[in-house]
């Protein structure tokens, strides 16, 4: 996976929680998944399609998306439900929001699906598209960002034709 | 959360009327926790393009705050679909896709303004401003005539 496809949305995800949680973010850790994604806790999963194809998952256990929600909505929530998901799928579709506009601007073109809430461990990266997870640490709790992403074959082939044009 | 100056209707002084269209409940109260600020009024809320457009029909507010990304039929379109049928509609395109042909599409289709999320509340009040241009007054203290 290049990392020129990965940077934007590590910029996206720390740009949305500093702005959120008004407080700086820390990239905990960072490693390379070839196995089926296991949730840690609350997970949105958004899949992009175009030049660029595969998934982004969100993932806060639910203490944090409720501290998460909190912050950005400037006041106290109680735990629910639905306020948990709703906030990791606005969570998710903000950081990949802002990271295809990084991406489009660089010229390649996409469409962007509404998040859905990824409730199985079954999504397997593709099985020549292995998935980077980044765990970011912020005063709220862990963010977790799995994304496995790479060039669709099809659009890349008709890139290379045109610039041999 | 900051309070700004209550951007009040012109022509009666009533406050200034949403419709707030994102298919994410979180991002509806946010926005309309913003738009309180600003002394707003909440006209009506829609989850999707399609309810968006009866929505518009039954409360006619002053100002529609339009997601882009949801299901069934998505923000631009529905924007079309309202300026359409009332071209004096003022729609205010909030995303987190903000490239610049979306930008573009979502302009020529009659939306006026674009904001991107997270939406920063200052930025959205002087987008607000904007597109009232001289349908609203700003009152000089936050909260007066309330």
């Amino acid at each position: 996976m290049k990392m020129e496809l990965i940077q934007p949305f590590i910029n996206a995800a720390d740009a949305v929680l500093a702005e959120g949680l008004q407080c700086s973010t820390t990239v905990g850790s960072l490693s390379m998944e070839e196995e089926a994604y296991r949730r840690k806790g609350v997970a949105a999963l958004i899949w992009v399609t175009g030049d660029i194809e595969g998934r982004v998952i969100l993932d806060l256990d639910t203490q944090t998306a409720v501290r998460v929600a909190s912050k950005f909505a400037g006041t106290e929530l109680p735990e629910s439900d639905t306020l948990v998901r709703e906030t990791v799928c606005e969570l998710a579709n903000q950081v990949t929001g802002n990271a295809i506009t990084a991406l489009n601007d660089q010229g390649f073109h996409f469409r962007v699906h509404p998040p859905i809430l990824h409730t199985t461990d079954g999504a397997k990266s593709s099985e020549d598209t292995e998935a980077l997870v980044i765990c970011f640490e912020t005063a709220s709790g862990n963010v977790f960002m799995n994304i496995a992403l790479r060039y669709n074959r099809r659009r890349q082939g008709e890139r290379a034709m045109a610039a041999g044009q | 959360m900051e309070q700004f100056a209550p951007v009040k209707r012109s022509k009666d002084g009533q406050p200034v009327r949403y419709l707030v269209v994102d298919d994410s409940v979180f991002a509806r109260k946010n926005l309309v926790r913003i738009i309180e600020t600003f002394g707003g009024q909440l006209a009506g809320e829609a989850g999707d393009g399609a309810t968006a457009i009866t929505e518009y029909d039954r409360t006619n507010p002053d100002i529609v705050l339009m997601d882009i990304t949801m299901p069934q039929m998505e923000g631009i379109e529905a924007a079309e679909k309202i300026v359409r049928q009332h071209p004096e509609a003022r729609i205010v395109m909030v995303s987190s896709v903000g490239y610049q042909e979306n930008i573009v599409a979502a302009l020529q289709r009659g939306a006026r303004h674009f904001v991107q999320k997270p939406v920063k509340p200052e930025v959205l009040y002087e987008v607000i401003k904007y597109v009232l241009g001289e349908d609203a007054t700003v009152s000089n203290a936050a909260g007066a005539g309330a």
